[in-house]
């Protein structure tokens, strides 16, 4: 029995460790193309975000600093916020019409 | 068996009258009228202000707030925008490199015109405003572009309001698609949530013109652009009608769109539509 409590132990340490595993340049990059891809978008529909560009800013310092953990956090913040402010103008396209005047 | 016939016969034309009266509403709510929008606009405010005269709209937060009005009036003994006319004065009447100036690209020299623009221009199809104006006057005499955002501009465009005090709005809207099309999406930039805030030029200006935002009383929409350009206390400085557009964009936290986007100049052309008839009281000045 302690054979087996020590070895789903061990297991769980292991996979614990492997998702926290730091990120690399690579993991930047790949995250970084995302959300650039979402806030170019949300740029064609002229509803780009103060917060989304702050993010993107910060990710790329962290890169710069070599803090990729913190550089792919960002860029994901960046995604999430960018990828917000698309719904945003997509729902405001027909919703603006509620608030009129009439 | 005859009467159950005519009976759904009359129930079934009752339904059909009522899709089409459905239907008729929904085009209205979707056409562009802009004069059924100035008469709802106009009598939006004035109902919701009755004791505030139709003219002092145009004098912002201080027709909302007797306080206000005070310190206003205390401070227009001295008014802060006195040096942008005079500079501005200076400035249009000094002739270009090429011996000409500014008064050769407008109408009456440029002199109490300022109440007819922003113009929707049939040539190019587009919104003029008196900011583009200007410095499309500047790039034909060959001389750099002002930024709409700085004091040269500010103090130009403060002079030849000054030149305008009192003269009644008067935008056009020629029955042209494209003026049309321009007006509705001014509008649409209007009354459109955005920035992570999610407000909309409405949420402060229509919904709560007189409520507070922190210190600052919200000035109501109707009347908002006959002031412009202003000192604002809260710039140390004089600012066009640009800077307001892109600060309200930052202060909800949305990116602003270039100075005299074709956006911002829509929304200029659709508020100021929506002041027709109200004087010009530019430049002004707000806390």
């Amino acid at each position: 029995m302690r054979v087996w409590i020590c070895l789903a132990a061990t297991c769980w340490l292991f996979r614990a460790g492997a998702a926290q595993a730091a990120s690399t340049e690579a993991d930047f990059k790949t995250a970084m193309a995302v959300a650039e891809t979402a806030e170019q978008d949300a740029g064609t529909l002229k509803n780009q975000w103060i917060p989304t560009e702050q993010a993107l800013a910060a990710a790329k310092k962290a890169a710069a600093g070599g803090d990729f953990d913190a550089a792919v956090a960002q860029a994901k913040e960046a995604e999430a916020l960018a990828k917000a402010s698309i719904a945003q103008a997509k729902e405001q396209q027909t919703a603006w019409k509620a608030g009129i005047i009439r | 068996m005859k009467i159950f016939r005519t009976m759904a016969s009359v129930v079934v034309t009752i339904m059909i009258a009522t899709l089409i009266v459905a239907g008729a509403r929904a085009a209205a709510a979707d056409s562009i009228d802009p004069d059924a929008d100035f008469k709802a606009f106009r009598d939006y405010f004035t109902k919701l202000f009755p004791n505030v005269p139709l003219n002092d709209f145009v004098n912002g937060p201080y027709s909302m707030d007797a306080e206000l009005r005070k310190q206003w009036e205390a401070i227009d003994d001295f008014p802060p925008y006195d040096f942008a006319i005079d500079r501005g004065k200076q400035m249009f009447a000094t002739p270009f490199k090429n011996g000409k100036s500014y008064g050769d690209c407008f109408p009456d020299n440029g002199i109490g015109i300022r109440q007819n623009y922003p113009y929707f221009d049939d040539k190019t199809g587009e919104v003029i405003t008196l900011e583009l104006a200007l410095n499309r006057c500047r790039e034909a005499n060959g001389e750099e572009p002002y930024s709409y955002v700085k004091d040269e501009m500010a103090s130009l465009t403060a002079y030849m309001a000054f030149t305008s005090r009192g003269k009644p709005f008067d935008i056009k809207i020629p029955d042209d698609p494209r003026a049309l099309a321009a007006y509705q999406k001014g509008e649409e930039y209007f009354y459109a949530r955005r920035g992570q805030l999610n407000f909309s030029c409405a949420s402060c200006h229509v919904q709560n013109p007189g409520n507070h935002i922190r210190t600052e009383v919200l000035a109501p929409a109707l009347g908002i652009v006959a002031a412009m350009p202003i000192y604002r206390s809260e710039w140390n400085g004089m600012g066009t009608m640009s800077r307001r557009l892109v600060t309200c964009n930052s202060q909800v936290r949305g990116v602003p769109l270039k100075p005299q986007d074709e956006l911002y100049r829509d929304v200029e052309y659709y508020l100021s539509y929506m002041s027709n008839g109200l004087p010009i009281s530019g430049p002004g000045a707000r806390p």
